[in-house]
């Protein structure tokens, strides 16, 4: 774990002064072609709202650092959820990501006896790495492809543990390709994830009998009507390792550049089941900043 | 002191009239070919390969480009708008503009098989020493985004254009 975390900080620190080191760096330039840093996903890595992609974060190029910031509500059937958090792109090489997970709980919080309006919370800690490719340029059949590690903070150990979860805190591996494809306008993104977390952690993570990791799946397909306006649909596999019946994850989005830097998403989500609370659908809105 | 620089000063001579400086420094006048308008460049074998993409099979992208009198529109505009561009504008300093509308004309028409052959350089060659990044790479492609989106391209036939051409971007990026 800390090994992966100082990789992460030296490779940053690389990339860095690399960057820094040519003539013509750039802080928050925006170099990067309009919506090709993604948007924010709720754990706070670049991609397309709830699946990652092998986007980096921020609209800098090779020669600079980028920045964004983001702010998600969803509103379910029974449940609320806010999320935020802040990005950092370095030479579009490093990405690390920092997301506050806030889940309102409602009146569910009284049926489960922790009370009404119980708030789960959770902090997302997120590093990501491009290891080649590009999103748009190059040979059309090889895609960005990155590697992604995000280490997740139950700040709620009881709760996760009252429901079963073997631990409050787990880290995910991620492995994402992604390609526009302009041929077709359309952009495609596949993402394998390495887990243990129950309801993306805020349930925590594993089962008291010591359930390990599992490899799950996102995708996401999206087509771009314009420079600035692009319609989607994302699926996520999840796994159901506390015998609640927990479900996958889908969503039909639609995002929209207002300007270069600011770009908003709106998305119909279908959350499944969550806590046994049965069809958690809604609206999903989430709002971003980049340079 | 002083009075020894104003003494030194008045003493210069005066540089004779009608000296050709150009010659003196060995500075060789290019001149336009009076026909094409351009200027010449060394000589290379001429090929449609040097293109970079294979042409549509199909014409139908042609006539949403408007054939070859649209094509040479948004070839003249993307050079006109790019040299205005102060991103981009100093890579295209000391090029030759005529040259370059002609040959990026006929590299769109080959590629959108509206009956062209393209007489240019391959990219490699053409970009030499330009020290062309990704930045001015993407500043390009939103003046060529710009400039097809105000001739009336329908964006799906842009994004078609635009994949053949981003296959190349790596032999013109250089750092």
């Amino acid at each position: 774990m800390t090994v992966i975390w100082k990789t992460a900080a030296t490779l940053g620190a690389l990339t860095f002064s690399a960057a820094a080191q040519a003539e013509d760096f750039a802080w928050f330039e925006g170099d990067k072609l309009v919506l090709t840093n993604g948007v924010s996903t709720i754990e706070g890595a670049s991609g397309g709202g709830l699946a990652s992609w092998a986007t980096i974060a921020g609209r800098e190029l090779e020669n600079g650092v980028g920045i964004s910031g983001h702010a998600t509500i969803v509103e379910l059937s029974d449940y609320g959820w806010q999320s935020h958090g802040v990005s950092v792109g370095i030479a579009n090489r490093v990405e690390l990501s920092y997301a506050r997970q806030n889940f309102d709980t409602r009146d569910v919080g009284a049926a489960l006896r922790i009370g009404k309006g119980y708030k789960l919370n959770q902090d997302v800690y997120s590093a990501k790495v491009r290891l080649f490719g590009d999103l748009v340029y190059g040979d059309p059949l090889v895609p960005q492809v990155s590697v992604g590690v995000q280490h997740k903070r139950n700040l709620d150990g009881p709760i996760a543990a009252l429901v079963g979860a073997g631990s409050d805190e787990g880290t995910d591996y991620t492995l994402s390709a992604t390609k526009l494809f302009l041929s077709h306008s359309v952009l495609a993104s596949a993402t394998v994830r390495l887990t243990n977390a129950n309801q993306n952690g805020l349930l925590g993570f594993g089962n008291a009998s010591g359930k390990g990791k599992s490899v799950e799946f996102e995708g996401s397909l999206a087509y771009q009507l314009s420079r600035r306006f692009v319609l989607g649909a994302e699926y996520r596999t999840k796994p159901d390792n506390l015998g609640l019946g927990e479900e996958d994850w889908f969503d039909l989005f639609a995002a929209y550049a207002v300007t270069d830097n600011v770009t908003v998403t709106g998305a119909y989500v279908d959350l499944g089941s969550i806590a046994t609370f049965e069809n958690q659908r809604g609206t999903f809105l989430s709002a971003q900043i980049a340079f | 002191m002083v009075v020894s620089i104003i003494a030194a000063l008045l003493m210069q001579q005066v540089p004779e009239e009608n000296v050709d400086w150009d010659k003196e420094f060995g500075v060789e006048e290019r001149v336009r070919d009076p026909e094409t308008g351009e200027f010449p460049v060394d000589p290379y074998t001429q090929s449609n390969d040097n293109a970079g993409a294979k042409p549509f099979s199909s014409d139908s992208l042609a006539r949403e480009f408007g054939e070859q009198e649209g094509i040479r529109r948004i070839a003249d505009r993307l050079v006109e708008v790019s040299k205005e561009d102060p991103r981009i504008s100093e890579i295209f300093v000391s090029h030759d503009m005529v040259r370059l509308k002609r040959t990026l004309f006929e590299q769109f028409c080959y590629i959108l098989n509206a009956g062209c052959d393209y007489t240019g350089r391959d990219m490699k060659t053409a970009h030499t020493d330009m020290g062309l990044r990704k930045a001015d790479l993407n500043a390009l492609v939103e003046n060529l985004q710009f400039v097809m989106r105000e001739q009336g391209i329908a964006f799906a036939a842009q994004n078609r254009l635009l994949s053949k051409l981003a296959p190349m971007s790596y032999d013109l990026i250089e750092r």
